[in-house]
């Protein structure tokens, strides 16, 4: 197909309003061709449909049936079942993980981002800085957790070079298989994450705004207190609901640094699923509506902060 | 960042802030030690990941690691499996998801919310929540769910959103309308118009979304991990438990082939705008 790109170019201001009957009248040609032309569109939409449904709607309906619905019909029990101490702690860490990194990954991701923006930076620090955001943003699961327990692991090379100057990080009490531990490697991906999110946004403030406050006089505390973060505020929002989204469903990543051995939810539902522990199914079903609930709200408030933060960006 | 204290405490005198303002050709202190640090940050476990893999045990180093990795019994199978996935998640998007939003866009823009909405929902239905769904929902039949083939379902929908926005990119700077028109009252019926004036000028959201997808499925490891299937992600967790410096060595080479597929990325999109894919 690449071959043919550019044998037709839009043109838009050829086809007017002349040939809307035109077109009209071949699409209400009689026949099979006509009918095919009719029906092929909805098949394909139909199809896409019809696999979301049985894929992913489905299994999603199931899961939320089987929380609520038990063998005497209707049940709360499952459901509040997920207040038991083991499950709330998985929650709570998932949850704290969840915010941690996500406010790890607001910070630096918005410095780098700011800082490799500035106007007198070189154009060659923006290019790398871009493209390896790219690259880490993406670099995650299991690769990214064998890097950090060569990094920082008990044999780690840091560790272990930390410990020849005296300083013995894990009798200090870091663990790199804590949630301070995955809070760091996490920052891996998230930074970057941030980076690529909030690049546009600090690309829009307009230098005309920063040249006004200082000439007012403004300081530069002043212009970011008052006109710059204001600004900023709904795209920083944005990106951290989206950062906290991406650790509280992560499984690979605290799952290869760990061997499983965390509580968080997501390992909780798959040492459900995989009988590790001895559970109903039910309980699984529990903990991925309790996920699934969380996301839900995460999104609603996003899309309404992307709704607000879109009024800056004409 | 360039905050500094006397800065925050006496108020500039507008001529100073002027002129500083347009002297600013350098980057402050402030900024570059921001920069140092994320580089230092960003490079160490690259490196050090890098020392691992050429350690020997003792004060022994060389190449072995790499050795052991290339002939491993799976290493290669692995890497196909995951290569074939990501292929086969391809194909799957191409007839599910192009045409459908190829022809959502020219007949059917009502539905255009609802695609939107079904394009966020994988993002609120987390993967491991999403396998003990079709678990529950799939115990059968074999032909679908004892296969690795099976995943291409699950990657499918963890791509969605990626591969959506990619393409809604690509339509939205179309006309795809006109551009229709334009076929059919040349006489073009539909093959004709989708495969020769609308998919070769969505050629950048096209390669975009494939790269996105070769990245995702590559690194994937929840979904093939939880339904036990022995993709690459799961055979560099396997040869960790056992041999600390070939899992090493692996996830460099992890770290390259990502390199590479974003690489291609940032080549073809026009803006230079990175992207970003799942499976965290």
């Amino acid at each position: 197909m690449s071959q043919t790109g550019n044998t037709v170019a839009p043109q838009p201001a050829a086809f007017g309003g002349p040939s809307a009957p035109r077109v009209a009248a071949s699409a209400d040609k009689g026949g099979l061709s006509g009918w095919l032309g009719r029906t092929i569109p909805w098949i394909f939409v139909g199809l896409f449909l019809l696999f979301v449904l049985a894929f992913l709607v489905a299994p999603t309906a199931v899961l939320i049936v089987q929380t609520f619905i038990g063998d005497k019909g209707f049940t709360l029990s499952y459901f509040t079942g997920l207040w038991d101490y083991q499950y709330r702690v998985a929650f709570e860490n998932s949850l704290i993980l969840g915010v941690a990194s996500a406010i790890t990954g607001l910070i630096g991701g918005f410095l780098l981002a700011y800082a490799s923006l500035q106007p007198g930076a070189p154009s060659i620090l923006r290019t790398i800085v871009t493209s390896f955001s790219a690259v880490a943003a993406n670099f995650a699961g299991v690769p990214l957790a064998f890097a950090f327990i060569s990094t920082l692991g008990s044999l780690g090379f840091v560790t272990i070079m930390l410990k020849h100057l005296g300083i013995n990080i894990y009798g200090m009490g870091f663990s790199l298989y804590s949630l301070t531990g995955m809070t760091i490697t996490f920052a891996y991906f998230q930074i970057p994450l941030m980076l690529i999110i909030i690049t546009p946004a600090i690309q829009g403030l307009r230098a005309q705004w920063r040249e006004a406050s200082d000439g007012l006089g403004a300081t530069s505390w002043q212009y970011w207190r008052l006109v710059g973060l204001p600004i900023l505020t709904p795209s920083l929002l944005g990106g951290f609901l989206l950062l906290f989204g991406s650790a509280f469903s992560a499984y690979a990543t605290p799952y290869a640094l760990t061997d499983g051995n965390i509580a968080l939810v997501t390992i909780d539902i798959s040492n459900v699923l995989s009988g590790n522990v001895m559970s109903d199914p039910q309980v699984g079903a529990a903990l991925s509506t309790g996920m699934i609930l969380i996301m839900a709200v995460v999104l609603v408030i996003y899309s309404l902060v992307s709704r607000y933060a879109a009024r800056w960006r004409r | 960042m360039s905050v500094t204290a006397s800065e925050v405490e006496t108020p500039l005198p507008p001529a100073r802030a002027r002129k500083a303002y347009g002297a600013r050709k350098t980057l402050s202190v402030g900024n570059w030690i921001i920069i140092a640090l994320g580089a230092v940050f960003f490079i160490t476990p690259l490196v050090m990941t890098g020392i691992f893999s050429l350690w020997e045990g003792g004060s022994k180093y060389g190449w072995s690691a790499y050795g052991m990795m290339l002939t491993a019994p799976g290493f290669w199978s692995s890497l196909f499996l995951s290569l074939r996935l990501g292929v086969e998640t391809m194909i799957l998007t191409a007839v599910l998801l192009v045409p459908a939003m190829i022809f959502v866009h020219l007949k059917a823009p009502k539905l255009k919310p609802l695609f939107e909405f079904i394009s966020n929902l994988p993002f609120v239905i987390p993967a491991v929540a999403l396998i003990a769904g079709l678990t529950t929902v799939y115990t059968g039949p074999a032909w679908l769910i004892s296969t690795p083939n099976y995943l291409v379902i699950p990657y499918f929908f963890l791509c969605l959103p990626y591969t959506f926005r990619s393409l809604e990119v690509g339509l939205g700077t179309l006309d795809v309308r006109t551009l229709t028109e334009a076929g059919q009252s040349l006489g073009g019926g539909w093959g004709q118009i989708i495969f020769l004036v609308i998919l070769p000028n969505l050629r950048t959201a096209l390669v975009g979304a494939v790269l996105l997808i070769m990245t995702t499925v590559i690194g994937e490891f929840t979904f093939a991990s939880v339904l036990l299937f022995h993709n690459f992600a799961v055979f560099i967790n396997d040869t960790g438990q056992n041999a600390i410096t070939e899992a090493a060595a692996l996830s460099l080479f992890a770290f390259l082939l990502t390199w590479v597929f974003m690489l291609g990325v940032l080549i073809t999109s026009r803006r230079g705008a990175a992207t970003v894919g799942g499976a965290h």
